[in-house]
């Protein structure tokens, strides 16, 4: 069973008088422990194409199931739920609390899933020991460099097991060394079994996973694999 | 998910907003200091009035009838004042046949003159009250006495001329010295002071101690021989006033020799009336002011409502990351609810300290202070300010599309 399986979708948008087809008729399947890069230029349908996956939006028609749920036709509240448990979301801003210290940035979607504090703080300590800052739980992300705030988003991303850790843009605003750790990283949790799915424009990230999914004009341009020698 | 904890998380953000803009917050909890203040001052200066109001009237015990021609209040039916003024007036031989009927209760006839002339020596004290009564009065009145003694029963019957003064008529008249043993002229008769009444104060403004107290055979004889009377019962034990009151109308009607078709021609009046009358009007000062200054609170709870719309614009950004990582709506809701509501709760509080203050400064004219409810009530109403005027602002977050809210820069 594929983990992600979209059917048919497509994704207008009323823009005034004007309808625009940001996704049409796309179907794709992604299966457990998949690397993807989805590529295109702007305006191509990428990122509503990540924000479908995501569960932040839902498309115009066509079916969509996830982890063998359909969640096509959920509402505001149930979309919520998925995303909590299945989905970690790394931005290309990192997205984390500004008030808040990283710690509790991370402790976040365990809040959300209801877990108890005592077992929260032991799993959001181990989430950011992982990705190498249990020295920094204390700071606040404008105390922290930009590799370590998306250390920090990776951490808070992962900290609830999710199915699929959902990348968009994940160095695009990070130095080209601070960019390839991130991308070492990545590269790390794929190999731990993590599915990762990276939107990217830049080829020598993509490069970095094992399928590309090309986006032109709200269509699938083309979907291969990435041959890797040496790995 | 975890109510209790998403509470907690929801408090932990409001004060992390409410810290990081501490100018604007402390801005918008003044709008609602304002408004509770009011309402608080509003609500305790109502409750200081009826404390004031009860205390005042307070001599006329709560136990005690007043048998008189004429009702206190408006009996409020076509034409009864006119038929009232021509009621036959209360005859002492009348009191005297109600008092042989009712056993339970200390009875006293009261009749009344004032503007006599009353002095001692080069003194005069033209003002005050003359009550012709029975020893009864002490029980039936309250009044206690400082020095010398009250009427006796032998003194009520007899026809020595004593007197018992209150204190202010005692202080005007004898300026310091022991008004006991002294005599005093009322209309040219001379009276012995035998008595001085302890201090009361004053009933609706008028004074209780500016009066002198004679027996009644005394007053029939010097001051007026036909004098309309006032009957005061006061019951005795433990009986329901209802009953008692009923009890006393009857013996009334019997002693006039009312048929049973014919209407009360007089008025069986206590203080409990007097009471009914103020708590209806304080009652409507109350709706009318609290409504009055409500409106205060009104235009705080907009500038609640404006400052949160400011706060969910400029945190969509963080609504959109906190959707994203599976917040619900009604997680959003709660967190700036629970925001407005701290706001609210905070100027909440601290409009009751200026209000205590502000009672506390006022308490030699108006015997305010904040009661336990009022103290409730101004917390629950600043309560429900945050919630109400918090709520579009909240609903408007909770309802934010995470994919526009994540874009918002």
């Amino acid at each position: 069973m594929s983990l992600i399986r979209l059917q048919n979708i497509s994704r207008r948008y009323q823009m005034g008088a004007e309808t625009v087809h940001a996704l049409r008729d796309v179907s794709l399947e992604i299966q457990r422990g998949e690397y993807v890069a989805i590529m295109g230029p702007s305006g191509s349908g990428k990122s509503t194409l990540m924000n479908l996956i995501g569960c932040l939006d839902t498309a115009t028609s066509g079916s969509y199931e996830l982890n063998g749920t359909n969640v096509s036709d959920m509402g505001d509240n149930q979309l919520a739920e998925v995303r909590n448990r299945e989905i970690g979301f790394v931005f290309q801003t990192f997205n984390l609390l500004a008030r808040s210290n990283a710690l509790h940035n991370v402790e976040l979607p365990l809040i959300y899933a209801g877990v108890s504090s005592a077992e929260r703080r032991k799993i959001a300590l181990e989430a950011l020991a992982n990705v190498g800052l249990a020295d920094r739980i204390h700071h606040k992300p404008t105390e922290l460099s930009g590799g370590q705030r998306q250390r920090v988003a990776v951490a808070r991303a992962l900290v609830n097991s999710p199915s699929i850790l959902l990348a968009d843009e994940p160095t695009g605003n990070l130095d080209s060394k601070t960019g390839a750790e991130i991308m070492a990283l990545f590269e790390e949790l794929s190999r731990k079994g993590n599915t990762i799915i990276v939107v990217t424009h830049e080829e020598e990230v993509a490069r970095l996973s094992r399928r590309i999914v090309r986006i032109r004009d709200g269509l699938i341009a083309s979907d291969e694999k990435v041959p890797h020698s040496s790995g | 998910m975890n109510f209790f904890s998403e509470l907690r998380e929801g408090f932990g953000i409001s004060w992390d907003a409410i810290r990081a803009h501490k100018l604007r917050s402390s801005l918008t909890t003044l709008g609602i200091v304002i408004g509770i203040v009011t309402v608080t001052l509003m609500a305790a200066a109502i409750e200081g009035l009826d404390k004031a109001f009860l205390q005042s009237i307070s001599s006329l015990g709560a136990d005690v009838f007043y048998v008189q021609r004429n009702s206190w209040i408006n009996e409020n039916t076509e034409g009864s004042w006119l038929k009232a003024q021509k009621r036959r007036p209360i005859r002492l031989a009348e009191a005297e046949a109600l008092a042989g009927q009712l056993q339970l209760a200390a009875v006293a006839p009261v009749a009344n003159d004032s503007g006599n002339s009353v002095k001692y020596k080069d003194r005069s004290a033209s003002t005050a009250f003359i009550i012709g009564t029975t020893d009864e009065y002490l029980d039936t009145s309250g009044v206690a006495v400082a020095q010398g003694r009250f009427l006796t029963a032998a003194d009520a019957e007899g026809g020595r001329p004593i007197c018992v003064i209150g204190s202010e008529v005692a202080s005007n008249l004898f300026r310091g010295e022991s008004p006991i043993g002294e005599k005093i002229k009322i209309e040219d008769q001379s009276f012995e002071v035998v008595g001085i009444l302890e201090k009361q104060g004053t009933m609706l403004g008028w004074s209780l101690d500016n009066r002198i107290i004679v027996p009644l055979r005394q007053f029939l004889a010097e001051i007026h021989n036909r004098p309309e009377v006032e009957i005061h019962v006061k019951v005795k034990g433990l009986v329901q006033l209802d009953e008692a009151r009923e009890e006393l109308r009857q013996a009334m009607r019997h002693v006039r020799h009312l048929a049973p078709n014919q209407p009360d021609d007089f008025a069986v009046n206590q203080q409990d009336q007097i009471v009914d009358m103020f708590h209806r009007v304080t009652g409507r000062i109350a709706i009318i002011g609290l409504c009055i200054t409500s409106l205060s609170l009104f235009v705080g709870g907009i500038g609640i409502m404006n400052i949160m719309f400011v706060s969910v614009a400029e945190r969509t950004r963080e609504i959109g990351i906190r959707k994203a990582i599976g917040a619900k709506r009604r997680t959003i809701l709660l967190q700036f609810l629970i925001e407005a509501a701290c706001i609210c709760l905070i100027g909440g509080v601290i409009g009751l300290g200026i209000a205590w203050l502000a009672t506390l400064a006022v308490k030699h004219i108006l015997p305010t202070s904040l009661s336990f409810n009022i103290v409730v009530m101004s917390l629950v109403v600043s309560l429900l300010t945050g919630l109400i005027s918090g709520f579009l602002p909240a609903w408007r977050a909770a309802r934010m599309n995470p994919v526009d809210a994540l874009r918002n820069e």
